[in-house]
C-alpha cells in the first residue's frame, strides 16, 4: 500500500475527488476536482501548487562529490556554479539512458540529484573510488513545485524580494515561514516557476505559509494530471513513458541513447571520461536508430474523420500515455508516439513520438493512428520543434 | 503580454487593403489579407484596438473588459490559421452558471453532469433528469447549424450554380437530421424562448437562467417569438474542439484582439490608432481610398469597413452616393440597443448571502434571473423607455481566473445588463443624466444578493447604450451592429442583396458583426470577408 508524502496530511484535506495515484509507492493526487481542468488554467495564468515529493532524490555529498558526478552524469557537472542546477541524463556502458533529472549544486562539495527510478545502488557501485556519501534522501524531503505567472509574487511575499534574482534553473537557501528551504528555479510546466525543498519536519508549515500567500494571487493545489497537460506543451519527456530506464528493459530494443531520446544537447562529448562516452561518440559519428520529435495533429483532417461519423471531434479527456503507431505518408510504420494532449492554450492536439531518422525533419508530414468509433484510421500529423507552448517568462 | 503600442500616423499613402476599425473583426480580415501577402493599412479612431473587444485600465490597477466579457464562438480555425494562442491568446472555460436567489436558495449547473443533476433535482427531479436530454438535442441542431455560421450566407432567391452550390454547403449539417430533429428546428426558428422551455422543463428557477439566451442583445423579451432560435447559441460555443459554452479571455477581451493585432503585425499589416476616418474616397462608383479626419488621403483598391451598417452606409459612404432604395431598407435595419455594462473595482472577493464564501461557483457566470416572471417585466419597464429597475445582469469576475487584472487580493466584477434602452424616454441624448442612476439600480439589485458589495467598491464604471455608442462607435448601442433576429440574419443581414461582405460601392467591403453570422466575438465575419476579396481577386 502506498504511504502519504510529507504534505499528505493537507492535500488529502483538500483532494474532494478522492482521486489518487500510486507515484513511486506514494499517495499522490491526480486532481483535486473531479476535473483537472481549473488546476491546468491555474498552472497558465495564476499558480499551482503541486507536490512532487516521491520524486527520488540523492544527496552527494564529499571532497569527490563533482568529480563523481562528472564520471557518472552524460551531463557535465564540474562546470556548474554553486547555487546553480541543471538537467542532464545518466547512462549505462553502452550509452542506454538510465534516467534523466537534474542535479543541483548547493556548495562546492555538495549536490543533489533527482530520479524517476530508484537509483541509489547504481550510485553507490559507480561511487567506490570517490570519496563521497551518498544519502538516498527520498524521504526525508518534501518537495513542492509552485509552478505559474505569479508564482513568484508569491515566494516573494514570504521569502521577500531576493527571490527576483533567482534565475531560471539558479538556486537559492532561504527562509520560508521561519523555515530553512532551498528554492530552485524549476519545474515540469514549462512555465514561469519554483521548486521548494524543505526537511520533512517542517513540511506543513512550509505548505501553508505558501497556500496562505497565494491566497490573493488565487493559487491552486494542482494534482499530476494537469502537470502532465503542461509537461507536454512543454515538450518534456518521461521515464518510463516516452523511453525506459535501461536497466528495467527486457529486451535491448527498448533501450535508448540520449540522442533518441532528444536529449542530445544535454550531452558534452568532448570531455574527461564518463559513463557510455565511448557509445556515444561512436553513435555521432554512424548515426542514431531514432528520433525524438513533436508532432501536432491535422485539425482540419481530425474533424473531418469524426465528422464523417457524425460527430464532434473527440479530445482526451487529459495526456495520454499509451503508444499509438505512426506511419509514413507511403504507409510503412516509421515510429510510435509515446505519450500526447490536447493543449488547450495553443488549441492543437499533440503528441510527443519516436521515428526513425529519416522522418524526424521538422515539418515532415506522418501519419497518425486515430480510432472512431472502434475503427482504426489515419490523420495527418506534422512535425514540430517542441517546446510546443514557451512562453518568455519562462525564463524571463 | 506586454501592452500594445501603435503608430499614430501611417508610413505610407498607398496601400493594397486599407480597414477602417481596429474592431476584433477588422482585426481579423486584415490578418487574413496580410497572410495572403497584401500591403494592409487599419485604421482605428480610439488609442487601443479592439473596438468593443477591448480591456481597458480606467480605474489604477484594474483591468477592465469594459464592454464584451466572455466569448463563446470564436472560430478556433482562425484561432491556428493566424497562430493566435503564440500571440498571446488563451480562453479559460468558465466553469459553472450559477444562478442566486432572493429567497437564500441558488442553482448551479456545472460541466459535471452529476453535481448539475442533483442541483436541479432540488427544485424539479423530472428537470434533473431532462435536462441532459434537452442538452443532447440542443447539441445536435447546433451540429447542423455549424455548417451555416461557417460558410457564407447562400442567397435563396438567386439561381447561380455559385448560390446553389454554397446553399448547399450550408444546409449540409441540417440534411443529416432526421425529422423529430427538423421539426424541433422549426420551433426554435418560430417559438419564444420561455414557450420553448416550457416544452421541456417545469421548473422556474431553471427555465430562467437558461431563458436569457434568447434575450441578450435584443430588444425583446423572453416570451417574444423567435427568441428561442439564440438558444441554439449556447450549444454551439467551442472550446477546444468540443462543443463547449463560455470562456474568459485572459487579460479580458481585450487580450483577444490584441492577439490577433499581433498575428496581423506579424503577416505585415500596419495597425494605426487615433485615426478616425471621415469617409471613403469614391470615384465613378468605385472605392480608391479613404480620408481621415485630419484630412489626409490614404489610397487603396480594396477599402474594408469595419463598421456597422449605418456608419459603413451613411457616414463612410454617405447618402448622396446610395440609391434611395438602400437608404430606406436601411432605415429599416434595426440596431435598438438594450444593453448596459457596468465594471465594478472591488477590494474583496463577493460573498452571496446564498452560498458564502469563495468557491468554484464563482467560476462562472452568475445571473441574476430569478424567475420567467422578473424577466419579462424588466422588459415591460424598457418598452415604455425606462431602464429595468431590477435588471437581468450576467455577472462575471474574472480576476478569478486572471488574478494578474487587479492589484493581488482585489478584484474586477464586469456585469452585463439588460434591459438599457437606448431610447429612454427622456431621450438618447439625456443617457448622461440617467447614467448612475441606472447603475445605482444594478448595484442595488447585486445588493440584495451580496449584501457586502456596497462596501467593497473602489470604483464603478457605467457604460450606457448612449456610451455604447459616442465611446466604441456602437450605433444605438446595439453590441451585434444590428439585431440578431431571424429578419436580419444570414442573406438579409445586413441588406438584401448585400449579404456577401461587397456593398453597392465597388471595392468597398464590409467585414464585422453587422454581416453574416455576425454577433458576439466569433472572428467569423472578418475571415469570410477576408476569403470573399482573396476570391475575387483570384477570380
Amino acid at each position: 500500500m502506498p504511504v502519504g508524502t510529507p504534505f499528505h496530511p493537507r492535500t488529502s484535506e483538500l483532494c474532494t475527488s478522492l482521486f489518487y495515484k500510486d507515484w513511486a509507492g506514494y499517495y499522490t493526487i491526480r486532481s483535486y476536482d473531479t476535473c483537472h481542468e481549473r488546476e491546468y488554467y491555474a498552472l497558465r495564468n495564476a499558480a499551482g501548487l503541486i507536490d512532487v515529493s516521491p520524486l527520488y532524490k540523492y544527496d552527494i555529498h564529499g571532497r569527490d562529490a563533482e568529480a563523481f558526478l562528472t564520471r557518472v552524469m552524460a551531463g557535465d557537472v564540474s562546470r556548474l556554479p554553486v547555487d546553480r542546477c541543471r538537467y542532464l541524463c545518466w547512462c549505462d556502458d553502452h550509452g542506454k539512458v538510465l534516467d534523466d533529472g537534474t542535479v543541483a549544486r548547493l556548495d562546492d562539495e555538495y549536490f543533489r540529484v533527482t530520479a524517476a527510478e530508484p537509483s541509489y545502488a547504481w550510485l553507490l557501485q559507480q561511487s567506490r573510488r570517490f570519496d563521497v556519501v551518498i544519502e538516498d534522501s527520498t524521504d526525508r524531503l518534501g518537495v513542492l513545485s509552485l509552478q505559474g505567472p505569479t508564482s513568484r509574487d508569491i515566494l516573494m511575499r514570504i521569502a521577500g524580494p531576493r527571490i527576483e534574482t533567482l534565475r531560471y534553473f539558479g538556486l537559492m537557501k532561504t527562509r520560508l515561514g521561519g523555515v530553512e528551504v532551498v528554492v530552485s528555479r524549476t519545474g515540469y510546466t514549462g512555465d514561469l516557476g519554483f521548486e521548494i525543498w524543505v526537511d520533512r519536519a517542517h513540511a506543513l508549515q512550509v505548505y501553508d505559509s505558501i497556500l496562505e500567500a497565494g491566497h490573493d494571487y488565487r493559487i491552486q493545489p494542482v494534482g499530476l494530471d494537469a502537470m502532465d497537460v503542461a509537461r507536454i506543451e512543454a515538450g518534456y519527456i518521461m521515464n518510463g513513458v516516452d523511453y525506459f530506464s535501461a536497466n528495467t528493459c527486457l529486451i535491448e530494443s527498448r533501450k535508448s541513447t540520449p540522442f533518441e531520446i532528444g536529449l542530445g544537447w544535454t550531452i558534452d562529448l568532448e570531455r574527461e571520461p564518463f559513463l557510455g562516452q565511448a557509445a556515444l561518440k561512436a553513435e555521432v559519428a554512424n548515426g542514431s536508430a531514432w528520433a525524438k520529435v513533436g508532432l501536432v495533429y491535422d485539425w482540419p483532417a481530425f474533424e473531418r474523420l469524426f465528422a464523417e461519423y457524425g460527430l464532434p471531434p473527440q479530445l482526451p479527456g487529459g495526456a495520454w500515455r499509451s503508444a499509438i503507431p505512426i506511419y509514413s505518408q507511403q504507409g510503412q510504420q516509421v515510429g510510435q508516439a509515446t505519450s500526447g494532449a490536447w493543449s488547450p492554450i495553443l488549441k492543437d492536439n499533440l503528441a510527443i513520438a519516436s521515428v526513425r531518422p529519416n522522418w524526424a525533419a521538422p515539418g515532415t508530414i506522418l501519419q497518425i493512428e486515430v480510432t472512431v468509433e472502434y475503427e482504426r484510421h489515419r490523420v495527418p500529423a506534422v512535425v514540430t520543434p517542441t517546446p510546443f507552448f514557451d512562453p518568455p517568462r519562462k525564463r524571463a | 503580454m506586454s501592452k500594445m503600442t501603435f503608430k499614430n500616423k501611417p508610413t505610407s499613402a498607398r496601400y493594397d487593403a486599407i480597414v477602417v476599425g481596429g474592431g476584433h473583426n477588422g482585426l481579423t480580415c486584415a490578418a487574413y489579407l496580410a497572410r495572403a501577402g497584401h500591403r494592409v493599412l487599419v485604421l482605428e479612431k480610439r488609442p487601443v484596438v479592439g473596438g468593443a473587444a477591448v480591456s481597458e485600465e480606467v480605474f489604477p490597477g484594474f483591468t477592465y473588459t469594459s464592454c464584451s466579457y466572455v466569448v463563446s464562438l470564436f472560430r478556433p480555425h482562425i484561432m491556428r490559421d493566424l497562430q493566435l494562442a503564440r500571440h498571446g491568446l488563451e480562453i479559460i472555460p468558465l466553469e459553472a452558471s450559477f444562478l442566486p436567489l432572493p429567497d437564500g436558495d441558488s442553482l448551479c449547473r456545472w460541466s459535471d453532469p452529476h453535481r448539475t443533476r442533483r442541483e436541479i433535482a432540488h427544485f424539479s427531479a423530472k428537470d434533473a433528469e431532462v435536462y441532459p436530454e434537452f442538452s443532447l438535442a440542443m447539441s445536435q441542431l447546433a451540429r447542423f447549424t455549424k455548417s451555416v455560421i461557417d460558410n457564407p450566407a447562400p442567397d435563396p432567391a438567386s439561381l447561380r450554380p455559385r448560390e446553389l452550390s454554397q446553399a448547399l454547403r450550408a444546409s449540409e449539417g441540417l440534411r443529416m437530421a432526421n425529422a423529430d430533429q427538423r421539426f424541433l428546428y422549426m420551433k426554435l426558428l418560430t417559438m419564444s424562448a420561455a414557450d420553448f422551455l416550457d416544452q421541456w422543463f417545469e421548473s422556474d428557477v431553471l427555465k430562467a437562467p437558461m431563458s436569457v439566451s434568447g434575450i441578450i442583445g435584443t430588444f425583446l423579451g423572453v416570451r417574444s417569438p423567435g427568441t428561442a432560435y439564440v438558444l441554439l447559441h449556447h450549444y454551439m460555443g467551442e472550446i477546444d474542439g468540443a462543443m463547449r459554452a463560455w470562456g474568459f479571455a485572459r487579460g479580458g477581451t481585450g487580450g483577444i484582439s490584441n492577439a490577433i493585432a499581433r498575428s496581423a503585425q506579424a503577416f505585415g499589416a500596419e495597425i494605426v490608432t487615433e485615426a478616425g476616418v471621415s469617409r471613403v474616397i469614391i470615384q465613378n462608383g468605385k472605392a480608391t481610398g479613404v480620408v481621415l479626419e485630419n484630412g489626409d488621403e490614404i489610397h487603396a483598391p480594396t477599402i474594408v469597413s469595419g463598421l456597422d451598417p449605418r456608419r459603413t452606409y451613411l457616414g463612410l459612404v454617405g447618402e448622396e452616393n446610395l440609391h434611395a432604395d438602400t437608404v430606406e431598407h436601411l432605415g429599416h435595419y434595426k440596431f435598438r440597443g438594450s444593453s448596459g455594462k457596468v465594471n465594478l473595482a472591488v477590494d474583496r472577493l463577493p460573498e452571496f448571502a446564498c452560498r458564502p464564501g469563495d468557491g468554484p461557483h464563482l467560476y462562472g457566470d452568475i445571473a441574476i434571473a430569478p424567475g420567467v416572471g422578473y424577466l419579462e417585466r424588466a422588459y415591460d419597464q424598457a418598452k415604455y423607455g425606462e431602464f429595468s429597475e431590477r435588471p437581468y445582469i450576467n455577472m462575471v469576475v474574472p480576476t478569478l481566473v486572471d488574478p494578474t487584472m487587479a492589484p493581488p487580493g482585489k478584484h474586477v466584477i464586469s456585469c452585463f445588463v439588460q434591459y438599457a434602452p437606448y431610447d429612454i424616454k427622456e431621450g438618447a441624448a439625456n443617457w448622461p443624466t440617467r447614467r448612475e442612476a441606472f447603475g445605482d439600480a444594478v448595484v442595488d439589485t447585486l445588493a440584495e444578493y451580496i449584501p457586502g458589495l456596497k462596501d467593497s467598491i473602489l470604483h464603478r464604471q457605467v457604460l450606457t447604450p448612449w456610451d455604447l455608442e459616442t465611446e466604441y462607435g456602437l450605433t444605438e448601442g446595439n453590441i451585434f451592429h444590428g439585431e440578431l433576429s431571424l429578419d436580419q440574419l444570414l442573406f438579409l443581414r445586413p441588406l438584401a442583396g448585400w449579404a456577401k461582405y461587397q456593398t453597392p460601392v465597388r471595392n468597398l467591403w464590409m467585414c464585422a458583426s453587422g454581416t453574416h453570422p455576425g454577433g458576439g466575438i466569433m472572428g467569423a465575419s472578418g475571415e469570410m470577408a477576408a476569403k470573399a476579396i482573396l476570391g475575387r481577386r483570384a477570380a
